[in-house]
This record gives C-alpha cells, structure tokens and sequence, in this order.
C-alpha cells in the first residue's frame, strides 16, 4: 500500500473542498471510551480535562483517524442552564430533570455565562489541551446544540413540543436566549482552538418535525446562529433523516452534513454533491455485534457510495460510539478504512 | 370526495383538531364509541405509524395526532367506561431513561385505541419489578431511547423470573429501530417499530397467554 501523503488537516481540508485526499477521512467518535484507559468511571473521566485530553490521543494513536473531539457530552449544555446531569457506567452522561419546569419559566430565564460556568470551562480546558500537542497536524472538534434542539434538555420533550406548536411568543423568546447562548458558546470553543464546530440539530430533523415547520422554525434559528459563528460549522441531526431538508440546510451557511443510516448514502452524497461535505453512516449500535467481515462490508459500502469526488468523511450516524462497541471492531474499520479508501478509489 | 377515515388522517397531520372533532361526531351514527375508534381512529393512527416509518411523517405529527385522538376518545369514552377493551392487566414503562416522548406517544396511541393500561413512567428496576408484581401486571411495554437502558431489560426479565413473574414484554424504540436482533437479545417477546405496531403485538400476545 502506498503511504499516506497528507496530515490529517490536510485530508479533511482537502476531502470538505470536495475534492479526493489521498484517503477517505474518518472519525469514530469514542467520546467516553478513554475511560477505560486510566480505569475511571465515566463520572470521574469526565472530571478531569487533562485526562480525557490524553484519552483523546491515545484513542487516535490507536485508530489512526482524523481528528480529535473537543467535546465531552451533549448534556454539558442543560448542566450550563442549571439542569440536572445524570451519570451511569455503561453510557453516556445524559441530561436528567430539565432546568425549566414548564413554559413559565422561560420569562425569568438568564443564559449562563461560559466564562462563569465551570462545566463549559472544563470542555475549553480540553479543546486548549488537545490544541496544545496537535498543533496544526490534526483537527480538534468543537459542538454545540443548536439553539433550536436544546430545549427538549432545558423542558423535556414533550413540554418543548407543546410549546413550539401552542406557544409561539413564548418560543420566540426561549430561541433568542438561546441563540446568543448558542453563539457565545461556539466562538468560545473557536477561541479556545476548535478548528471546526459540530452544530447537533436534532429537532430540525424531518425525523422529528415536518419540514414546513423546519423553516418556519429550525432553519431560520439556524441561519441566524451559524452567521455569528466565526468558523466552519457542521451540522448534524444525530441519527436523524435529513434528505427532504438537505437544500434548505445549505442555506444555513454550514459546511457539512449529518446521513443518517436510516437514508442512502449514496442518495445524502449525490444531493449534497460539491456543496455540503457528508458524514456517516455506520449503524453504532448494530456495531456492536459486527464480525471483521461485517465490518469490511460496511465500510466498503460506505467508501462506494458516497467516497469518490472527496466531499465524505467516514463516521458514525450519530456522532458517539456506544461504551459495548468492541475495541476489536474499531479496530477493524480503521484498517477498513486505510484499505479501501486510498484515492483514487479504482476498486469500485 | 375524501372519505372520513382520509379526512380525518389529513385533520391529525395538520393538528385541526377541529376537523378531528367533527369527522368524529358525525360519524357518531356508529353503535358504539368503540366501533367508531376502531373503524376511524385506529386506522388514521396506523397510517400516520406507517408514514414515520416510512420517513414521511415527523415525530412531533405522531405525537400530536396521538394527543388529539386521546381527548377525542377521552371525551366518547371516557376512561373509565367499561366498554373499554377487556384485555389482561397491561402497563408502560421507561427504564432508567429520562427522556419519555416514546412512552407518552404509545400510551396516547394504545388510549386513543380503546385500551386501558397502567403507566409507570420512568421507573428503576426495583421500583418496576414491584409494581408489575403488585398489580399482576401481565404485558409489559418499556420503551428505551439509550442502548444501555435497552440492555437493563435483559436483567429486568431474570429479576421478573426470580419473583415469579413472567409477563410478555413488548418493547420499542430508537436502539431497537437500529438493531433489529436486539429486542431477542434482551429476551423481549415483542417489538414494535410503531406505537401502532403495539397494538397488534399485544393483541397477538393476548392470545398466546396461559
């Protein structure tokens, strides 16, 4: 095999100017998996940047893949926001009771501030770590939840749809608080030395709201947030549909796109074709149980749809890797990768 | 012109509740609230499952139109009439998650079809295992929306064994959507892709119950 000629930098610069690399960038998002490193609970990794920064680099030694995530979990935000966090040791931390009560309280709500909030200080604590001792060979990545999907954290899901469909006033001023939020927060994480950041969308998703509602809603939020951000911006509908969308989302001013394993790739790929880089949409909960040759198959199948012209990055459909995600199967889809996603892909 | 049934799934994905108040009076020529929920509103809920499924239909139209026929049925049979369907103590549960959306829409849904059942919310295993045990529960739903709260149904079934308990377990949702053999792997009798596929799923175990 030919050695690869790019830094990681390099590759996914390259692949998100829609043009080939010399191999297909990937990323497997082992986000708590460096807990295992140093024996931790997940509580406790989680606690401490500096460790979760070398879990960080140790994870991409391993896989080999192309960047670094910035990024601890989603509920971090709810947290900021004076919402419960709930830890478990198989899993993600997830956000538990919400900080608002009901739609009433949106009238008294403040955002927190980032510099005055120790748990968003912490994820820039790490960004600044991984920053640190990649320099400019591997990308870090930022997140945020967009100012439009955090609310099933601050409210509960069912009280956020009620009031998105019931309460437009009320929703109209829980957006703007989140959106200046939303905003402060990125260019923090930029600041802090994220080259890039992942803005989670769920809710626009057509999986979760019709798409005559996304632009009523989603999409104008979106439009407005992502011209505040000073750097590129990703979006991702974690899991999500997003092909009926997929033309309004370029008007957002993002630079990349979620598939989710519930679409064609190859269909996410020719309709974002030189417009928005792909990325996906290896199903991370049926990983779990892949053998090596399911594996190879899948990540083969992913390269052919969606790989030549550049423009794709190889990850999961959701943006986390299960904690029950065998090492061994990582493993298998990083050596997947490098097998069969050197440019120019003249085995499909 | 649109029939009833077609008026009616276009009213509950437009959220005219409205329309979904006066497709369902005037079609109260039907003998009993029952046979009007079961010729108009459950079929208007299994088409809008099928559109989910299908990518069609968003979320949030499937627990709109849940809501809307819940009142609905609530208003022409109210829940304690006992012309609710007879079936075996039933009852719906989130384990150990806290997002609950899932279980709301299947508990609209199985309501808005007649049905009676308990509703735990989100429980722990052994606030759940006491009270399927206390009130003699005999299908059990449990809707999960992360993977290791999928997982726990596994040991929730061998804690139910070890007390004697043995109900049929039917569960759904998001890591179940993705893993089709996971709902065998955690030893459930039942998935449902659909809160409309509940239906059929219970209405099949019923029938296979000692």
């Amino acid at each position: 095999m030919k050695p690869e000629s790019m830094t990681s930098s390099e590759r996914l610069s390259t692949a998100m100017s829609h043009r080939e690399p010399d191999r297909v960038p990937f990323l497997l998002p082992t986000v708590m998996q460096g807990a295992r490193e140093f024996g931790l609970s997940i509580r406790d990794y989680f606690s401490r940047p500096d460790l979760v920064a070398e879990g960080q680099w140790r994870l991409r030694v391993r896989y080999g893949h192309d960047a670094l995530l910035g990024f601890m979990y989603g509920a971090v935000e709810a947290e900021a926001w004076g919402g419960e966090v709930i830890y478990r040791e198989d899993g993600p931390p997830n956000a538990g009771q919400p900080p608002l009560s009901g739609s009433a309280d949106i009238a008294r709500l403040e955002p927190p501030r980032v510099r005055d909030t120790p748990c968003l200080q912490k994820v820039l604590r790490l960004i600044r770590l991984l920053k640190d001792r990649a320099g400019n060979e591997v990308p870090v990545f930022g997140s945020v939840i967009s100012p439009f999907s955090l609310p099933v954290m601050q409210l509960g899901f069912e009280n956020y749809l009620l009031l998105l469909h019931e309460q437009p006033e009320r929703f109209e001023q829980l957006m703007r608080l989140n959106e200046a939020f939303c905003v402060e927060w990125a260019n923090a994480q930029l600041e802090a030395g994220a080259g890039a950041i992942a803005y989670a969308d769920p809710v626009s998703s057509p999986t979760i709201i019709p798409r005559a509602l996304y632009l009523k809603t989603g999409f104008l939020i979106a439009r407005r947030t992502l011209s505040k951000i000073k750097g590129a911006v990703a979006t991702s509908f974690a899991s999500g549909r997003c092909l009926a969308i997929l033309d309004d989302v370029v008007q957002t001013g993002t630079v990349g796109i979620g598939a989710s394993f519930l679409e064609d790739l190859a269909a996410v790929k020719a309709a974002a074709r030189g417009r928005l880089t792909v990325m996906g949409n290896l199903n991370a909960i049926e990983m779990r149980h892949w053998t090596p040759a399911e594996a190879e198959i899948r990540v083969k199948e992913a390269i052919a749809k969606a790989g030549p012209g550049g423009g794709f990055v190889l990850t999961d459909n959701h943006g986390e890797i299960p904690w029950q995600v065998p090492d061994s199967v990582l493993l298998t889809i990083a050596d997947a990768v490098r097998r069969w996603g050197r440019y120019p892909l003249d085995w499909i | 012109m649109e029939s009833p049934l077609d008026q009616l799934e276009s009213a509950l994905l437009s959220l005219d509740r409205v329309t979904v108040n006066r497709v369902l009076s005037e079609a109260s020529a039907s003998p009993s609230p029952l046979t009007r929920i079961e010729s108009l509103i459950v079929p208007a809920l299994e088409r809008i499952g099928v559109g989910w499924e299908e990518g069609s239909v968003s979320l949030s139209q499937v627990y709109m139109s849940g809501r809307l026929c819940e009142e609905a049925v609530d208003a022409i049979l109210p829940p304690s009439d006992d012309t609710r369907k007879s079936m075996p103590p039933l009852a719906i549960a989130a384990l150990e998650d806290y997002h609950l959306l899932g279980l709301r829409i299947v508990y609209s849904t199985l309501r808005a079809s007649g049905f009676s059942l308990r509703n735990y919310g989100r429980t722990d295993m052994n606030q759940l295992v006491a009270h399927i045990k206390t009130d003699g529960i005999r299908i059990l739903l449990l809707s999960a929306l992360m993977l290791p709260a999928a997982l726990r149904i596994k040991e929730l079934r061998t804690r139910l064994q070890a007390k004697g308990c043995v109900p049929l377990i039917v569960v759904g949702g998001a890591p179940f959507r993705f893993d089709e053999e996971l709902w065998k792997e955690v030893g459930a009798d039942a998935f449902g892709n659909t809160a409309s596929d509940a239906i059929a799923a219970i209405s099949r175990l019923a029938g296979v119950l000692p």
